[in-house]
């Protein structure tokens, strides 16, 4: 019985004219898709990261009679290094947190200690590769080389652009306070981090530890 | 300072004067003409006072209609460069027989064919699809803009310096001289040390950038912009192909961007990725390319897909047939499409059990495919059809692809594909395809929409010749590349021994001769069509009785697309609005908040075509400072933080006052 009412009440409905637009609008609050936008980006980048693993996952064994991971490879200076980018990430979100409470001198002090912590993790990782330059296992030696490079130097190359971003967003916040816009960027700068902090530990994994046991 | 060598060499790298084709006089006639037609438009332009026009209203304009409208226009320039290439293809090979050489020097000949296939699938094929879904998603969805306006901006022009690159090598240095895809060990810098490979690899690297990006922006579009009501499955199927085709493109073009970027750095690096020696693999270049390409016929496919959909329903008068199944047909289409690339290269020698696997997922793909063309005959079937123009582009697509969809399954049977690899058979199927389906469907969409992009339809008549000397054309330029390709002819050939193959050739070269005839048609067209826009004006904003929602704003649209957000109840929303009764609303106006124009993407595009013409050149001091440049441009465009603005309400009020009284005039 009820659902019969409720069946003609619908058919009486129909046949009015229903509402067709919406007369009482109000602006979309800019930047609303921003956070979506930068996770397909980010999905995006990490295909270039699938294409260089495979990459390496193809070529990583072609040493062309030159050295191996296992001659190669510091594992306690990677340790290290990674813990430098581990931390990094750690600090970034106590960023955010200082962020959400709208305490902007801790939130840019921690900004600090990320970008600091991201430039020891470059900064070790270029006397890693120097040092396998100068032992002759250049980029050039072997697939296995180029590949091992290129993997490794890409993030790099994420990682310095992160910490040039990171200072823009500094100085944008110091100028022009928490505003929405720099709310917004803070967050995907913080997606992006983490992303890296992501990709580095299938880094470590796929190419350190697993090189070693070769 | 000329005399020393080494200054001349820190300052323009590789560009000397030898650079320029001088000695080629097909080239310098070319460059003439390109010139002088070039000062022609420049002194036009100047003459008519309408930089300042240009440059406010159009190359800095956010507006997604203009810019869908410039890529397309970038297309059709694009086509007649990729036409000229085709037609000098098919003179070469009609006339080099019986000890003749041609006319087209080996080393000119190979130039060609790699710049044919590169200018018409990135330059032509992806701008018109590109141009069509931003000009009609955010209408058919109900949206004013797209969801990044100032990145659509950006990647518009990332893609037209990308073709300035392309172009750019036609008269200064050379072009790639390997094939579209640039296979090495070909395309390494043992066997082409040249800049040719250097302009292929970063006038796609410059597009990529662009294309990926207008992808990230639809895609947002359509998830988070839809008018209210519009559920997934109210989408109209234009706008769900667009959806398919816009994750198709962020998850195949990154694949594309790393492995050239792995192939520049073998020929910059000197690295070893895909080289003979120190371990390098050539096979997983080719196999990664095919990552992205096989995605990417399908990102040209699909869009085409929706064209025909929208076209076929409202020429019938009918909804779609099966709109559900469309919908999981192009979603599964979407899938498949990953789980093929390696039937490009069964010769490869993977073994069986590789080959079986991508021959029989190659052979699925034709299932979702077959269950469209069902619907789109089902649609007609009882319907009151109408044959304009964009139908009757549909029915002939219906028919060409159908035989290129059978070609494709044949070349899926792995035994099969090693006799027919890269004969003229494979040529014959793919253009089968891509012209039956892509090219066919955008002139569909062109003529379709082009009444709501600038209010007047376009002339029939002239329409009707481009269509029947396309379609013509097109059979009598491939059939024989079908019987020659059975006959074990390869592709990519300059001269031929065997003079009874000859007069297969020279069909084919009627059949572009006729083609040509259908292009000059379709411009010839425009050019009456707005001769006589008066006669052929729309003012109601809905000539075709169309069922969407682009046809209830009017033509063109005002720049904010609809006064109100539509409220949407079902799939075929305009219909449906028409059918029961819905009034224009006459009042309760309010501003509304758009996006502003800005130059920063043109700037930052054009930046980017210098850092990669000197990476070209090897002009390092011009590759740090442009790349320094690019860079402070960009952060100092994110200083930028007033990018909106309000259309007063006045403003609104008077275009929506002029509008209704263009519809009275009408109704009176």
């Amino acid at each position: 019985m009820t659902t019969t009412t409720a069946a003609s009440a619908s058919l009486t409905e129909a046949k009015e004219t229903p509402v067709f637009y919406v007369a009482d609008e109000h602006d979309h609050p800019e930047g609303s898709s921003t956070m979506l936008g930068f996770w397909l980006y980010l999905m995006s980048d990490c295909l270039i990261f699938a294409v260089l693993f495979a990459t390496y996952g193809v070529l990583g064994g072609s040493y062309a009679a030159g050295p191996s991971p296992k001659e190669l490879f510091d594992l306690p200076l990677v340790a290290v290094n990674t813990s430098m980018l581990l931390l990094s990430s750690i600090t970034y979100g106590f960023a955010v947190l200082e962020m959400q409470k709208k305490n902007v001198n801790a939130m840019l002090l921690w900004l600090v200690v990320t970008g600091l912590f991201g430039a020891a993790f470059l900064g070790i990782e270029l006397y890693e590769f120097a040092h396998m330059i100068h032992e002759g296992a250049t980029p050039q030696r072997s697939a296995f080389l180029s590949s091992f490079f290129t993997l490794v130097g890409t993030h790099g190359l994420h990682v310095t652009f992160g910490i040039i971003w990171m200072i823009t967003l500094i100085t944008q916040v110091w100028r022009f306070g928490l505003i929405e816009a720099n709310k917004r960027r803070l967050l995907c700068l913080s997606m992006f981090w983490h992303f890296l902090d992501v990709v580095w530990i299938g880094v470590f994994t796929f190419v350190y530890l697993m090189g070693v046991l070769r | 300072m000329f005399d020393n060598p080494e200054l001349m060499k820190a300052i323009f790298g590789r560009l000397t004067l030898e650079a320029l084709p001088l000695h080629e006089p097909i080239l310098v006639a070319t460059f003439a003409a390109v010139a002088i037609g070039g000062l022609a438009v420049v002194g036009a332009i100047t003459y008519f006072k309408l930089w300042g026009y240009l440059w406010h209203e159009w190359f800095t304009s956010v507006d997604h209609k203009r810019i869908g409208v410039m890529y397309i226009i970038l297309a059709l320039v694009m086509l007649l460069r990729g036409f000229a290439d085709a037609v000098m293809m098919r003179a070469q090979q009609a006339i080099a027989f019986n000890g003749s050489e041609g006319y087209l020097p080996a080393h000119h000949f190979d130039q060609i064919f790699t710049a044919h296939g590169v200018i018409m699938i990135f330059f032509v094929a992806m701008p018109l699809v590109t141009g069509l879904m931003n000009f009609v998603v955010p209408l058919q969805i109900g949206a004013r803009d797209v969801a990044f306006p100032f990145l659509n901006n950006f990647s518009f022009w990332m893609t037209v310096m990308g073709a300035v690159l392309v172009m750019a090598s036609l008269f200064v240095g050379e072009f790639a001289r390997t094939g579209w895809l640039a296979y090495p060990p070909l395309s390494n810098l043992a066997y082409s040390p040249d800049v040719g490979v250097d302009y292929y690899i970063w006038s796609l690297q410059v597009a990529g950038v662009g294309t990926l990006l207008s992808g990230v922006n639809l895609i947002a579009t359509i998830v988070k912009m839809r008018a209210p009501g519009m559920t997934l499955m109210k989408m109209p199927v234009f706008t769900w192909t667009a959806l398919c085709t816009n994750i198709l493109i962020v998850a195949a073009f990154p694949v594309l961007t790393g492995v050239l970027a792995l192939l520049s750095l073998d020929r910059y690096a000197g690295t070893n990725f895909f080289t003979n020696d120190f371990g390098g693999n050539a096979m997983m270049y080719v196999n990664l390319i095919w990552i992205w390409g096989h995605p990417e016929v399908y990102i040209l496919i699909l869009p085409a897909f929706g064209v025909f959909s929208e076209v076929v329903s409202t020429f019938s008068g009918k909804r779609l047939f099966g709109y559900t199944s469309m919908v999981y047909a192009t979603v599964v289409i979407t899938i498949l499409s990953y789980l093929v690339w390696l039937h490009h290269f069964f010769t490869m020698g993977s073994g069986a059990s590789v080959n079986s696997f991508f021959g029989i997922t190659t052979m699925i793909i034709s299932i979702p495919t077959g269950a469209k063309i069902f619907n789109w005959l089902f649609t007609m079937y009882r319907g009151r059809i109408r044959f304009e123009v964009p139908m009757m582009w549909t029915v002939a697509f219906m028919l060409t692809f159908v035989i290129g969809g059978m070609t494709g399954v044949l070349l899926a049977v792995p035994p099969a594909d090693f006799v027919l690899h890269n004969s003229l058979f494979l040529i014959a199927h793919f253009h089968n395809v891509i012209i039956g389906g892509v090219v066919f469907g955008m002139f569909a969409g062109i003529t379709y929409w082009f009444p709501k992009a600038f209010g007047f339809k376009l002339e029939p008549f002239w329409g009707k010749m481009s269509f029947w000397f396309w379609v013509i054309g097109f059979w009598f330029a491939f059939t024989p590349l079908y019987v020659l390709g059975l006959m074990g002819v390869t592709r990519r050939l300059r001269v031929f021994d065997d003079p009874s193959l000859q007069i297969w050739f020279i069909i084919a070269a009627l059949g572009a001769v006729m083609i040509a005839i259908g292009i000059g048609c379709f411009l010839v067209q425009i050019a009456v069509s707005i001769k006589n826009r008066d006669k052929l004006r729309d003012v109601t904003g809905d000539p075709w009785n169309g069922r969407t929602l682009e046809w209830s704003t009017s033509s063109p649209p005002p720049a904010y697309n609809f006064a109100f957000t539509p409220v949407i109840h079902d799939n075929d929303a305009w219909w449906d609005m028409k059918k029961r009764g819905y009034q224009r609303p006459l009042e309760g106006y309010k501003p509304i908040h758009m996006p502003s124009n800005t130059g920063a993407g043109i700037i930052l595009a054009g930046l980017s075509a210098i850092v990669a013409f000197a990476l070209i050149w090897h002009i390092w001091w011009l590759v740090i400072v442009g790349f320094v440049a690019l860079i402070g441009t960009a952060i100092g465009h994110t200083f930028n933080y007033h990018r909106s603005f309000h259309i007063p309400r006045e403003q609104v009020v008077e275009t929506e006052r002029e509008r209704t009284q263009l519809l009275q005039t009408v109704r009176a």
